[in-house]
């Protein structure tokens, strides 16, 4: 496989991100059906999906380069984005082994990992990174084992300790997130971390998923999608850095919503660890320009119908008040009133670009 | 909702390398992996679950003692049961090197708390398998802990051998469960430590009793206790078309229906999502999910197939 990287791409201004028209095609596009609302959306893991970000245990696309460069700039003003607490040390091994193993495995071509006993050499050819060190053995990685491989992976990770019928949050690589923050989340259990979330603690949604995730077997891991809107193609949008994308929601007019209004998705991924018995989950934010998605005919009809009919309380939760109205008007023209076929694939090619 | 093939529940084909006998009763076995890549870690406290050639291929499980970062074998401690089902039997008499099983990915339901300060691991006859991986994983943690091992006095010597590779932790053996004072290992174990427990169930329920006894929290006590993935055989019968389906002891009522060509949507297979809601028209569900409220469980009228299975022989299904 060879991807195209696009390693001078920007998150910050000045923007500069865009997708192919194959990146677009496979993006993972939230939405089964043409109303949404919380579910205990999980499936398996497997590799293969409706579109091809679904085709690899960790996703590499032609923004790998640039969102790690992006990581490390967030990294420098904030280490805090990345901590694990001290009894999570075979968790952050075991991270490792699982995400090296997986890229190797995946894509030959980009990463290499060779194995004598605990003398382990790593190759990263896209960021040009080749270390050998000893598994288990943190001080022969130039950084703590967890940071170290997280910093050559797109999307954020948490690791999540089990104890007493429960998951802590205990550890974590967190630069790219929607408006949730690592450092106040740290330590805290399944049901505390998912306070803020709207109507799905009523609907028994983080019970259920709870007494899931405490079932979850090495070997099976599982994946869902989450949603939200995006004003600019931003990857840290923060509450440590609010002030420097909360006003971007007061620039989006009917003129340039669709190049500025972006849905983010993020395929969730959670894996059992062996060693520690921990959950690695993973957070990976795709984002796509509403000019991009209504290329794809389904998608411009679906996004929609979805938005047009969300709930109040979503409305307010995902913070699209601001643009809301606005983003529906955009989205009228591309819903001729055509039924959709259920599921996510885009059953046809793109159109061609709006102008 | 993507449609998706069931998962193969036996991706691994092992090679036997080497079985050594323990004592008349206990063998230890070597298992490569076929092709020779490496294996997937075995999580400490896990079993692995081989596919055995009996009355038909039929799985069994047994704990695995080789520590979580030997990737090149899995090794096993097999007791030749005195009531064998068969697989005990067939692995004492029949295997050879060179023998090749398939087996699932090795997975554990009983583990070690990241907080303890101290591990307190008790173990009957060949009960102390699983303990023997949380040893090596403790080991290369360096974190405190003491083992108690009871066996009969003719297994003395073979359980000495087995744990002779962690002389100079906390081991000791016992013959004989009076020979063991649990009120005094219990009562003088420091704040903060877990305790775990595998063996015979009179020994489980004496070694509860007594932390208990000595003021022991429930949360810092712990057990081996295997999934509620199998049970007894039953029947299904799928009332739209009246043909029966056996669902057997070892799948899933799930995995029966889609081996039988019945597709019903499914999505997590966890018993969570709700996706694989069936309506049940005859017989009682033995309810396993974490979806159905009190009252549809106690209403009998719906089941989850990926997890729950039946109470009754015949379980009559609206498909």
């Amino acid at each position: 496989m060879t991807i195209a990287f696009k390693p001078n791409e920007s998150f910050r201004p000045p923007f500069d991100y865009s997708n192919s028209d194959a990146g677009i095609l496979r993006f993972p596009f939230p939405f089964v059906s043409d109303a949404y609302m919380y579910s205990v959306n999980l499936e398996p893991h497997v590799r293969g999906g409706p579109t091809e970000a679904f085709c690899a245990v960790f996703d590499v696309d032609e923004h790998y380069i640039a969102e790690c460069r992006e990581r490390e700039l967030v990294l420098r003003q904030d280490p805090n984005r990345c901590m694990v607490l001290p009894h999570m040390l075979s968790a952050q091994w075991d991270a490792v082994e699982l995400i090296m193993e997986s890229l190797a495995t995946d894509y030959p071509d980009l990463f290499s990992l060779e194995r004598d006993g605990d003398r382990w050499t790593w190759t990263n050819r896209p960021l040009q990174i080749r270390d050998s060190f000893v598994f288990g053995e943190a001080d022969t990685l130039p950084c703590p084992p967890f940071e170290y491989i997280t910093r050559q992976a797109q999307g954020d990770f948490t690791l999540q300790d089990q104890r007493d019928g429960d998951l802590f949050m205990d550890g974590g690589m967190v630069t790219t997130q929607a408006d949730w923050s690592l450092a106040f989340d740290l330590g805290m259990s399944f049901h505390e971390w998912h306070g803020p979330v709207p109507l799905a603690h009523e609907a028994g949604v983080f019970d259920r998923a709870l007494q899931y995730l405490l079932r979850l077997s090495h070997g099976k891991p599982v994946r869902r999608l989450n949603w939200t809107l995006t004003v600019n193609p931003r990857l840290d949008t923060s509450p440590e850095n609010y002030p420097n994308w909360g006003p971007d929601k007061t620039t989006v007019t009917a003129e340039n919503v669709g190049e500025k209004l972006h849905v983010r998705v993020e395929l969730q991924t959670l894996f059992r660890l062996p060693r520690s018995n921990a959950i690695l989950f993973g957070i990976r934010a795709y984002l796509a320009s509403f000019s991009e998605l209504v290329r794809v005919p389904k998608w411009g009809r679906r996004l929609h119908r979805v938005l047009r009919d969300l709930p109040p309380e979503l409305i307010a939760y995902k913070g699209l008040s601001r643009y809301y109205s606005t983003a529906v008007d955009y989205l009228a023209p591309f819903d001729d009133g055509v039924a959709t076929t259920m599921g996510i694939a885009p059953e046809s090619a793109l159109r061609e670009a709006w102008t | 909702m993507t449609a998706h093939t069931p998962l193969n529940p036996m991706p691994l084909t092992l090679r036997v390398r080497a079985i050594e006998t323990l004592s008349p009763s206990l063998k230890r076995l070597t298992l490569v992996s076929a092709d020779g890549a490496a294996l997937p870690p075995p999580p400490p406290g896990s079993h692995l679950t081989l596919a055995l050639p009996l009355d038909g291929a039929q799985t069994r499980s047994y704990s695995i003692v080789s520590p979580a970062n030997d990737r090149a074998a899995y090794g096993l401690i097999v007791r030749r049961a005195e009531r064998s089902r068969g697989g005990s039997a067939y692995i004492h008499q029949r295997l050879a090197v060179g023998d090749r099983l398939k087996s699932a990915v090795p997975t554990s339901q009983f583990h070690l708390h990241s907080l303890a300060r101290k591990h307190v691991l008790i173990g009957g006859g060949v009960g102390l398998t699983p303990l023997l991986s949380f040893l090596h994983d403790l080991r290369v943690q360096g974190r405190p802990v003491e083992l108690h091992q009871i066996c009969r006095a003719d297994e003395a010597d073979a359980f000495r051998q087995i744990l002779e590779p962690f002389a100079g932790h906390a081991i000791h053996l016992h013959t004989g469960r009076t020979r063991l004072d649990l009120q005094a290992i219990l009562g003088g174990q420091p704040l903060g430590a877990h305790l775990y427990i595998c063996g015979p169930e009179p020994l489980t329920a004496a070694v509860r009793a007594a932390a208990a006894d000595v003021g022991w929290p429930a949360g810092a006590v712990h057990h081996e206790s295997f999934g509620a993935s199998g049970g007894a055989p039953f029947t299904v019968r799928l009332a739209r078309s009246g043909r029966d389906i056996a669902v057997g002891e070892d799948e899933t009522l799930l995995e029966a229906l889609e081996a039988a060509g019945a597709n019903p949507p499914a999505l997590c297979r966890g018993g969570a999502c709700g996706e694989c809601i069936t309506v049940v028209l005859d017989g009682a569900p033995d309810h396993r999910d974490h979806f159905l409220s009190s009252d549809d469980r106690a209403s009998g009228r719906l089941v989850m197939p990926c997890v729950s299975r039946a109470k009754t022989a015949l379980l009559t299904l609206d498909l």
